[in-house]
């Protein structure tokens, strides 16, 4: 049986430098890709190339068995990513962001003032985003996420700026959609709490 | 996915972005005043260094504010997508299902909303101090109406490919000048045979024609350009 997405035989070049050679791995339905490693060793270039902004030099990226790169708009409208910038508009408001992300993918039904609600952002939501504190714009993206009916959550570096809660509610969200059949791929160096089916790669 | 679906969400994706950076324009109006201002300006300028003669004016009136316009307009392209670069939204358009050239377009239609449609309105006004006839004053305007939309359309290619370049201003203007030449030759000229008395279907017909071939490549070699830029 082939796994919902996988990668095979990864390599990626930086310049003249080396990230990795032949990295293969496999994700099902409720499957977790942990990215750990030092900074600097490509857990975010990785990240990158799987969203496809950077090519491999070799190797592929498979979804549902098809490679991405000759079907890019699917495996788009399959993942929501979020990024160490969280791509929101300074000038506008919490409510008048999130609002647009429904022009770029596809909305889950999950009610837009619960998930606000339940990430204690509510209260923010007609101040312009430039007003809010760093782990308060995280929890924003972290709103986008659960607002996307996407199988796919690509997160880089989801604790930054976070507090202690902050961070728990990265976890306990991401086990929920784990156990919704969701997948994720996430690159951290804290220690993460994730129950499910987790594999971990150390990038050197 | 359906290609009814497909359309649909490039429509929403095209009139999405466009609606989003109409009001980020509404909420930050300098951006938009500084290349209008810089139109007026130059074009309210010129009359007070050539002389009060009329004749001299309206044979130069049409050329100058041509100019102008296009140098505004190459003003305000450098900043078309270097904010959405900066703060990753960018990113988030690149990894987003809805082809990556109705985005473009998008950004590209507000730019022109935003930047210029204003300089066709107040051509106008700026056209008084050039004594130029109302009737020229309304060919002024069409072929403006024209060359901007192919000039916004040329520069969001430009945009793209220097975005990722701190401070590619002058890489751009000269990216875009040789392609906008014949904007600038037709534009001007055609204002000019009709102060003159000579008909103007032949240059609006080339301006017209020059936007339409703008309109179908540079969606295209916008998104490229993004993704060359973003790598």
């Amino acid at each position: 049986m082939t796994a919902k997405f996988s990668a095979d035989g990864l390599t990626l070049f930086r310049g003249e430098r080396l990230l990795f050679k032949g990295l293969s791995f496999a994700l099902d339905p409720g499957g977790m890709l942990l990215l750990e490693g030092q900074n600097g060793s490509g857990k975010t270039s990785l990240m990158r190339a799987i969203a496809g902004l950077i090519e491999f030099e070799d190797g592929d990226v498979l979804w549902d068995g098809k490679p991405v790169r000759s079907n890019r708009q699917a495996f788009y409208g399959s993942l929501v990513w979020m990024q160490h910038r969280v791509g929101f508009k300074a000038d506008l408001t919490l409510v008048e962001n999130l609002r647009f992300e429904s022009h770029l993918r596809a909305q889950s039904d999950e009610d837009f003032d619960e998930v606000l609600e339940r990430l204690e952002i509510a209260r923010l939501k007609r101040l312009p985003l430039r007003s809010l504190s760093a782990g308060q714009q995280r929890r924003v993206a972290l709103a986008r996420m659960l607002l996307s009916r996407v199988p796919l959550w690509l997160m880089d570096e989801p604790f930054t700026n976070l507090d202690r809660q902050g961070r728990k509610l990265v976890m306990d969200v991401t086990t929920e959609h784990l156990d919704r059949g969701g997948m994720c791929i996430m690159a951290a160096h804290q220690d993460v709490e994730i129950g499910g089916n987790v594999t971990k790669i150390v990038l050197q | 996915m359906s290609n009814e679906h497909a359309s649909a969400g490039m429509m929403s994706g095209i009139l999405g972005v466009a609606r989003r950076d109409l009001l980020l324009a509404w909420k930050r109006p300098g951006d938009i005043l500084n290349p209008l201002f810089f139109f007026a300006m130059v074009a309210a300028l010129f009359p007070l260094a050539v002389g009060p003669s009329p004749e001299q004016l309206q044979f130069s009136g049409p050329a100058v504010m041509w100019v102008a316009a296009l140098l505004a307009m190459l003003l305000s392209l450098n900043s078309l997508f270097l904010s959405d670069f900066e703060d990753g939204s960018l990113d988030q358009m690149l990894v987003s299902p809805v082809p990556l050239s109705a985005l473009g377009l998008g950004k590209t239609l507000a730019h022109w909303l935003t930047s210029g449609l204003p300089l066709v309105l107040v051509a106008p006004v700026v056209a008084i101090t050039f004594q130029m006839p109302i009737f020229v004053t309304g060919y002024l305007m069409l072929t403006l109406l024209l060359g901007t939309i192919s000039l916004s359309l040329l520069g969001s290619v430009g945009a793209a490919l220097t975005v990722g370049l701190h401070r590619g201003t002058a890489l751009l203007s000269l990216l875009i000048l040789p392609l906008a030449m014949p904007i600038l030759i037709f534009g001007a000229r055609t204002v000019s045979l009709v102060a003159a008395g000579d008909g103007a279907a032949g240059g609006l017909y080339f301006l017209a024609a020059y936007a339409v071939l703008t309109l179908s490549f540079a969606p295209f070699a916008t998104a490229a350009a993004l993704r060359i830029s973003n790598e």
